[in-house]
């Protein structure tokens, strides 16, 4: 039985933190402590995706918003489970991946009404602590397309992506929208390898482009620089920067950034507001939440002003790219 | 339409083929020598992601690329100890043992991993092999360089094929290795010992796995991920029955799967627009279900494949 109310330990605690408060200076005292978040990936954070998530975390951290804890590599029958864990130890936000198990993430914010949960997911936010959010690069991935149509010879262009969903699609034809747009005659080539999780496999879908008389390559899939690597054409990355691991090879990344939704989550929360929101729009270029990043000297000096105009004009809101859904052909 | 059959005649084609299929000529040939002891391995999974690992890992800590075969080698021997021990000597479930050691393996590959590389962005890499172009043969128009400009590995697994052929039906430890499988009774009476021979041919060919699945780290690929064998050592499994427990046939397997599956790659970009590419990607495993239908009518199993061997017992 827990006796309600005051107890011996409460006491100490708070005596202590009085204790404590009076030594500090006024506007300490003010200040909030750092919220408890926990990632739960269910992947190793190496993953482009799940790397963009815990980088945010940790630079979130080293500010001191938040103290972060996370667990890697879950598999999808044990997820929901680390999730209760970390709620059960007191994780103020969760934020992870709802995509495999959409029903249970849910059924776990249901229970856990004081928690507030931040899953990238392809339904619908849920009550007031179920916040969603979608992976929007395709801004950056139109700009990479902008520096990519003036650079190659041939004008074929290979793009590598795991599996059509909505946001790998998204992003490959935004990418081929700024291809088009200095170069109206491109040919696209795609290749879907069926799984997120086999570098060799990208590489070879890589190559079998190049064959086909791609000379610049859009890397969804983390292999596909390898293969443009190896036979000495370009690459774009994505998500994250592959320029250091490929250097002479991946020229521009459509980067993608997950501080925007994060913060948003927690301001929200701050604020008291409800958390049963859609962030994917934090993920917007004019919010800070994807851009471009490229290798100024490997690009020709004439493709860059006309990006950089783009880019502006995106920010300031002036210039939509479209979102397409559609499975590329 | 003739796209469709111009990407036969690519030199890109034959090239990509041998690539794919040289990991699963390791793990094909592993898992072959296991059962032809009469050990079936399901740890083959496991075991080449560990190989993959251990020896990503011994090359990245400063090793030869070759010490880093050896080491994942090495290491696939002692889970076929592990595997021995638990079906050979406790004469365990073949089944139940491997899949166990498949899981074991997968996630204390991880486990690894994660202790010697701290998370990061992206994972570290090393210096793969490189292509090895073979003098003269590497010259020949067209077959040159789609057979002869591959990694040293690939050769590698090709001559191994080529020396198992001949150490099963040439020599007497292949002899002993064959008889221990068909019937380990008939084995003792001839002063074979068949459980030595049952364990000296799972570790072997569970090295064989691992030296597999290191390729993927060191030759196809330079980084290691947790998740990346990506059932190839199920494939091998198939393609044993498909070889019918014969190495030259089990070469012939292996790169015909690798000849469907380089084939989908190229067939994505030429009629992308018609077809789904889900088709594509089902091609290589449906046309192997049809292959594996076709040549196991003729297949011999080896009699005592999944039977443990118990001294005195009939």
């Amino acid at each position: 039985m827990k006796k309600p109310g005051l107890n011996r330990r409460t006491i100490l605690k708070s005596g202590a933190a009085l204790g404590a408060a009076s030594l500090l200076p006024a506007p300490m005292v003010m200040a909030q402590a750092p919220i408890k978040v926990a990632g739960v990936h269910a992947s190793p954070v190496e993953n482009a995706w799940n790397s963009r998530l815990h980088v945010a975390m940790l630079e979130a951290a080293e500010r001191g918003e938040i103290e972060y804890v996370f667990s890697e590599g879950i598999a999808g029958t044990d997820y929901a489970r680390a999730m209760r864990e970390f709620a059960e130890q007191g994780a103020q936000v969760i934020v992870g991946e709802a995509y495999a198990v959409e029903r249970e993430a849910r059924q776990v914010a249901g229970d856990y009404p004081e928690t507030r949960f931040v899953m990238g997911s392809s339904g619908k936010p849920q009550g007031d602590n179920f916040g969603t959010f979608g992976t929007w690069n395709h801004e950056a991935a139109y700009l990479c397309g902008m520096l990519a149509g003036k650079m190659s010879q041939s004008g074929v262009f290979g793009a590598v992506g795991a599996i059509p969903i909505p946001e790998v699609n998204m992003l490959i034809n935004g990418f081929r929208q700024g291809v088009d747009a200095v170069r109206p005659d491109a040919k696209h080539l795609i290749n879907f390898i069926g799984t997120f999780f086999d570098p060799p496999k990208a590489r070879e879908a890589g190559l079998a482009q190049i064959d086909s008389g791609a000379d610049i390559l859009f890397g969804e899939r983390i292999g596909t620089a390898d293969a443009a690597k190896e036979r000495g054409i370009k690459a774009v990355g994505s998500l994250t920067d592959y320029s250091e691991r490929y250097p002479e090879t991946v020229f521009s990344n459509a980067i993608w950034n997950f501080g925007p939704i994060l913060g948003a989550a927690l301001a929200d929360r701050a604020a008291g507001k409800s958390s049963g929101e859609d962030y994917t729009r934090f993920g917007l270029m004019k919010e800070g939440g994807n851009d471009i990043s490229f290798v100024a000297s490997m690009v020709p000096e004439d493709a860059i002003a006309p990006m950089e105009e783009v880019r502006a004009a995106i920010k300031a809101g002036e210039f939509e790219v479209d979102i397409n859904f559609d499975e590329p052909a | 339409m003739t796209d469709i059959f111009d990407i036969l005649f690519t030199v890109g084609l034959w090239s990509s083929v041998l690539r794919i299929a040289t990991p699963l000529i390791f793990g094909t040939l592993g898992a072959l020598l296991c059962e032809r002891a009469g050990v079936l391995n399901l740890g083959i999974e496991g075991i080449m992601t560990f190989g993959a690992m251990i020896g990503w890992l011994a090359v990245f800590q400063g090793a030869d690329l070759w010490v880093g075969l050896l080491v994942a080698a090495l290491a696939g021997a002692l889970f076929g100890l592990l595997h021995a021990g638990l079906t050979v000597t406790l004469g365990l479930s073949q089944h139940v043992t491997g899949l166990g050691i498949t899981l074991f393996a997968s996630s204390f590959s991880y486990y690894i991993f994660r202790i010697a590389i701290p998370a990061q962005n992206t994972p570290p890499t090393v210096e793969p092999f490189q292509p090895l172009d073979i003098p003269v043969l590497s010259d020949l128009p067209f077959v040159g360089p789609a057979l002869f400009s591959q990694t040293a590995p690939t050769y590698l697994a090709i001559g191994i094929a080529i020396f198992l052929a001949y150490f099963l039906a040439r020599t007497p430890m292949g002899l002993a290795v064959r008889i221990t499988g068909e019937n380990p009774h008939a084995a003792e009476a001839q002063g074979v010992d068949p459980i030595r021979v049952r364990y000296g041919a799972v570790m072997a060919g569970s090295a064989l796995m691992a030296v597999g699945g290191a390729f993927l780290t060191l030759s196809a690929f330079n980084s290691f991920f947790p998740t990346m064998m990506q059932g190839r050592g199920w494939i091998c499994i198939a393609l044993v029955v498909f070889s019918t427990w014969k190495p030259g046939r089990a070469i012939l397997g292996a790169l015909l799967f690798a000849l469907f599956d380089a084939y989908q790659l190229r067939l994505q970009n030429v009629l992308g627009q018609v077809v789904p590419y889900q088709i594509f990607l089902m091609m290589p495993y449906l046309l192997s279900i049809l292959a594996l239908v076709i040549m196991s009518r003729s297949a011999r199993v080896p009699q005592a494949l999944m039977q443990p061997y118990r001294k005195g017992e009939r």
